[in-house]
C-alpha cells in the first residue's frame, strides 16, 4: 500500500519508539499536521519553536530516549536553532524535523524559505534534506541511529512539502545505511591493561567524570571502580548525579564554581581518570597550570575529544560503560588512605557554604528543595547564578536528575526542558530552578504547561538582576552594573494570568511552607517567586584564565 | 608542516560544504582542495593539502575529518609513499629577448606552450610538487601575469 511522505514520517517515528513530538505548525508542515490530527502519537504544542527544541532535549536528558521536535520552514526552523545548538554542545539525542518549501522552489528565496541544512550544519551531528519520498524511511532510520549512537547529538531532517505529500510504498528499514559511520564501542584491551597498571602505581588518583558517564549508563561501573580502588570522584556540571554526592568518595563538582576540595584535589593529583568528560575551559582553568603532576587516562567515545585540550597519556576510545566494566575486572585496590585524608582536610577547611542568617538567600531555597524532595526530584536549571547554586546546594545521587545547558549556557533552556522532562517522567517531581532573567526568555511556555496540566515547579531565585553578569561586573568591572538590573513583571500575576499557580516568598521562614504547597499541586504548573538577596554571589569562583586552585570568595 | 590527505566521501550534495565548513569553523587553513568522481559513482575523492602548525592540530584535522558522517576513509599520505600531480598554467609577459628564455625553461620542464598572444607565453606544466616548485622558482625573475593551478591530486602507491 502506498503512503504519503507525512504518513511515512509518523509511522517511522512510531517504529523508532517515539511517544511524543514537541512542535509548532505552519504552511510547509500542513501535511504532517493533518496526519497528527487523528493519530495516537502524542503531540505537545509549545508556544515558541525554541520551547519545542528545549522540551525535546529535556525529554531526552530525563528519559535517555531521543527527543523529537517539529517546526515549519523558514522562521519555524530558525527558531529551533538555539535549541539544536544547546543539544549539540551537550551531546543530547534530538531529532529535529523541519518543513521546507517545495523542492522545485528551493534556492529561489521562496516564501518562508531558509537554507536550514546550511544554517544547522555546524550545530548538528548530521543533517539531511530529503528530496525524494522514496528515501524518507531510510533517512529517518539513519537519523535516529546517528542521534542515539556513538557520541549522541541532534540530527535534523528537512522535509520539502511536496515530499511529504508524495506517495510511495512504505517499508521500515531494519538497519541504518551509513557506511562512513562506525563509532568505536569496545575499548582497546591493551590500553585498558595499561590503565589498570597506571592506576595501581598512582598515589593521588582522582576520577573526573562527565556527562558521557550518564549517556552511556556507566554510573554503576563508575561506582564500582571508585569503591574497588578507593579513588575519589569529582564530576563536571553535566556529570552531576553520575556518582552519588552522599558517598564519602564524592568531591562534588569541579571547575570555575566547583568545590574547593575538588579543585585542590585535581590540581595535586598524580593521575586523572577522565571518563566521558572533555577538559572544557570552565573545568581546567588556565591550561598550562592545570594538574601539573598528573598523568591522564582519558576514556571517551569521541576520538576527537581526546588530546584536544590536554595531552593524554592513555587514551581509550569507546563506550564508557563497556570500558569501565573491563577495567573493573582487572583493577586492584590502591593505597589512597593518605590522599583521602588530605582531601578530607580540604573538605573540612573549605566546605561549600553561605551566610546562615535570617535573610532569604538563594542557596537556602535550593537546600530546602533538596530537603523536601529527598534528592528524588529532577532539577532543571536556567543559566547564571541559579544554575550554579542548583549545582552546589542540592545533593545529586542519581543520573538524569540535574538537567542544565552546560556547553552553550542557554538562558531560557530550563523551563521548556522541565516541560519535556515532566512529559517523559510524569511521576517525577520536576523543578526549574530559575533566574528572573532566564525565565523571561521562554516564559510563554507557561501556556504549554497549563494546557497539558504539567505540574512543573518554577522556583525563581529572583534577584532583580542578571545576577551572574552582575557578579562579574562587581568583581572585575568596578561594580559598574551596566544593563544588568532588571525591572521585572509581577511573576505571580503572570503565572495566574496563564492559569498557573503563583506564590511569592519574601521571608526565609516561608520557604518551606511555600514549597510544600507547590508540591501538593499535581495538575498545574506552579511559579514560586523567591525574592532573594539581590547581590549574593556564587563562591568559590575561579577568575577566567586563572589556575583552578586560585579560587576567590567563600571559604576557599 | 604540509600534509596531503586523501579522503573518500559520499558523492552527495553538501559534502563539500561539510568539509569546507569543518576547516573554516576550526580555523584550519586549506592550501588546496581537489574534488573529483571516482570509479564508484557513489564515492567522490578529495585531495586536501593543509598546513598543520603542530601535531595536535594535525591530529584534530584527521579526527574531525573522520568524524564527518559522509567521510568513508581518511588517509594522511604524508606518512607513506604516494604519487602526486598538479597541473599549472602560467602566463608570462614576454618580449623578443625574454621569449627564448621562457621557451628554454618550458623545454627543460616538458611544458606545453601556448603562444597565441603577441606579448605573452602561457606554459602548461604537469608534475609533482617538486617539479611545480622548480617551475615557479625558475619563473620568479620574470613578469608573471597569471597563475592558475588545479591543486594537488594524490594517491597512495600501495
Ligand atoms: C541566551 C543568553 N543570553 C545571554 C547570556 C549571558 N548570561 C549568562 S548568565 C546571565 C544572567 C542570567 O540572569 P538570571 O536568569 O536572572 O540568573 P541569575 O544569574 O540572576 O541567577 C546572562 C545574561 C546567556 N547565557 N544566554
Ligand atoms: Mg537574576
Amino acid at each position: 500500500m502506498k503512503l504519503s511522505g507525512a504518513k511515512i514520517l509518523i509511522e517511522s517515528l512510531k517504529k523508532e519508539g517515539v511517544e511524543v513530538i514537541f512542535g509548532y505548525p505552519g504552511g510547509s508542515v500542513l501535511p504532517i499536521f493533518d496526519v497528527l490530527y487523528d493519530n495516537p502519537i502524542k503531540f505537545i504544542l509549545t508556544r515558541h519553536e525554541q520551547g519545542a527544541a528545549h522540551a525535546a532535549d529535556g525529554y531526552a536528558r530525563a528519559t535517555g530516549k531521543a527527543g523529537v521536535c517539529l517546526a515549519t520552514s523558514g522562521p519555524g526552523a530558525t527558531n529551533l536553532v538555539t535549541g539544536i545548538a544547546t543539544a549539540y554542545m551537550d551531546s543530547i539525542p534530538v531529532v529535529a524535523i523541519t518543513g521546507q518549501v517545495k523542492t522545485h522552489l528551493i534556492g529561489n528565496d521562496a516564501f518562508q524559505e531558509a537554507d536550514v541544512t546550511g544554517v544547522t550544519r555546524p550545530i548538528t551531528k548530521h543533517n539531511f534534506l530529503v528530496k525524494d519520498v522514496r528515501e524518507l524511511a531510510q533517512t529517518i532510520k539513519n537519523a535516529f541511529h546517528l542521534a542515539q549512537s556513538g557520541r549522541p547529538g541532534p540530527v535534523l531532517i528537512d522535509l520539502p512539502v511536496d515530499v511529504t505529500m508524495a506517495e510511495t510504498e512504505f517499508h521500515h528499514p531494519k538497519e541504518p545505511d551509513l557506511r562512513g559511520y562506525r563509532p568505536t564501542i569496545s575499548g582497546h584491551p591493551g590500553q585498558i591493561k595499561k590503565a589498570a597498571r597506571l592506576i595501581l602505581q598512582s598515589k593521588r588518583p582522582i576520577i573526573y567524570a562527565g556527562g558521557g558517564v550518564i549517556i552511556s549508563g556507566a554510573s554503576q561501573e563508575l561506582k564500582k571502580l571508585a569503591d574497588k580502588a578507593s579513588i575519589p570522584v569529582t564530576t563536571t556540571l553535566l556529570g552531576l548525579g553520575c556518582f552519588p554526592q552522599t558517598h564519602k568518595l564524592s568531591l562534588g563538582m569541579l571547575g570555575m564554581h566547583g568545590t574547593a576540595y575538588a579543585n585542590h584535589a585535581i590540581m595535586e593529583s598524580d593521575l586523572i581518570i577522565a571518563v566521558g568528560a572533555r577538559f572544557d575551559d570552565r573545568v581546567t582553568g588556565r591550561l598550562d597550570a592545570f594538574a601539573p603532576e598528573a598523568k591522564i587516562i582519558h576514556i571517551d567515545i569521541d576520538p576527537s575529544a581526546i588530546s584536544k585540550n590536554v595531552e593524554v597519556d592513555i587514551p581509550i576510545v569507546g563506550d564508557a560503560r563497556n570500558i569501565l566494566s573491563q577495567l573493573n575486572k582487572i583493577v586492584k585496590p590502591v593505597q589512597t588512605k593518605k590522599w583521602l585524608e588530605r582531601i578530607d582536610g580540604w573538605k573540612k577547611k573549605s566546605p561549600l557554604s553561605y551566610k546562615k542568617d535570617d535573610k532569604l538567600r538563594p542557596q537556602y531555597v535550593v537546600e530546602q528543595i533538596y530537603e523536601l524532595t529527598k534528592g528524588e526530584a529532577i532539577i532543571c536549571t536556567e543559566v547564571g547564578q541559579n544554575q550554579m547554586w542548583a549545582a552546589q546546594f542540592y545533593q545529586y545521587t542519581k543520573e538524569r536528575t540535574y538537567i542544565s545547558s552546560g556547553g552553550l549556557g542557554t538562558m531560557g533552556y530550563g523551563f521548556p526542558a522541565a516541560i519535556g522532562a515532566q512529559v517523559g517522567k510524569p511521576d517525577s517531581i520536576v523543578f526549574d530552578i530559575a533566574g528572573d532573567g532566564s525565565f523571561q526568555m521562554n516564559i510563554q511556555e507557561l501556556a504549554t504547561a497549563v494546557a497539558n496540566k504539567l505540574p512543573v515547579k518554577v522556583a525563581i531565585l529572583n534577584n532583580c538582576y542578571l545576577g551572574m553578569v552582575r557578579q562579574w561586573q562587581e568583581l572585575f568591572y568596578k561594580k559598574r552594573y551596566s544593563f544588568t538590573c532588571l525591572a521585572n513583571p509581577d511573576f505571580v500575576k503572570v503565572a495566574q494570568a496563564y492559569g498557573a499557580r503563583g506564590i511569592r516568598v519574601e521571608k526565609k521562614k516561608d520557604v518551606t511552607p511555600a514549597l510544600k504547597q507547590a508540591l501538593s499541586v499535581k495538575d498545574a504548573p506552579v511559579v514560586l517567586d523567591f525574592i532573594v538577596e539581590k547581590e549574593e554571589n556564587v563562591f568559590p569562583m575561579v577568575p577566567a584564565g586563572e589556575a583552578i586552585n586560585r579560587m576567590i570568595g567563600g571559604m576557599a | 608542516m604540509k600534509h596531503t590527505f586523501s579522503v573518500l566521501v559520499e558523492n552527495k550534495f553538501g559534502v563539500l560544504a561539510r568539509v569546507a565548513g569543518l576547516f573554516a569553523a576550526r580555523g584550519f587553513n586549506i592550501e588546496s582542495l581537489a574534488v573529483s568522481p571516482t570509479n564508484d559513482p557513489t564515492v567522490s575523492h578529495m585531495t586536501i593539502v593543509v598546513d598543520a602548525p603542530d601535531e595536535r592540530i594535525l591530529e584534530q584535522i584527521k579526527k574531525q575529518l573522520n568524524k564527518l558522517v559522509d567521510t568513508i576513509k581518511v588517509q594522511d599520505l604524508t606518512t607513506e609513499d604516494f604519487i602526486d600531480r598538479e597541473l599549472v598554467l602560467v602566463k608570462i609577459a614576454v618580449d623578443a629577448k625574454i621569449r627564448p628564455q621562457i621557451l628554454e625553461i618550458a623545454q627543460s620542464l616538458e611544458a606545453k606552450i601556448d603562444e597565441a598572444a603577441a606579448n605573452a607565453v602561457t606554459l602548461e606544466v604537469v608534475g609533482d610538487k617538486n617539479k611545480i616548485h622548480t617551475l615557479l622558482q625558475l619563473l620568479k625573475t620574470f613578469e608573471i601575469k597569471e597563475v592558475v593551478r588545479t591543486g594537488r591530486i594524490a594517491m597512495s602507491r600501495k
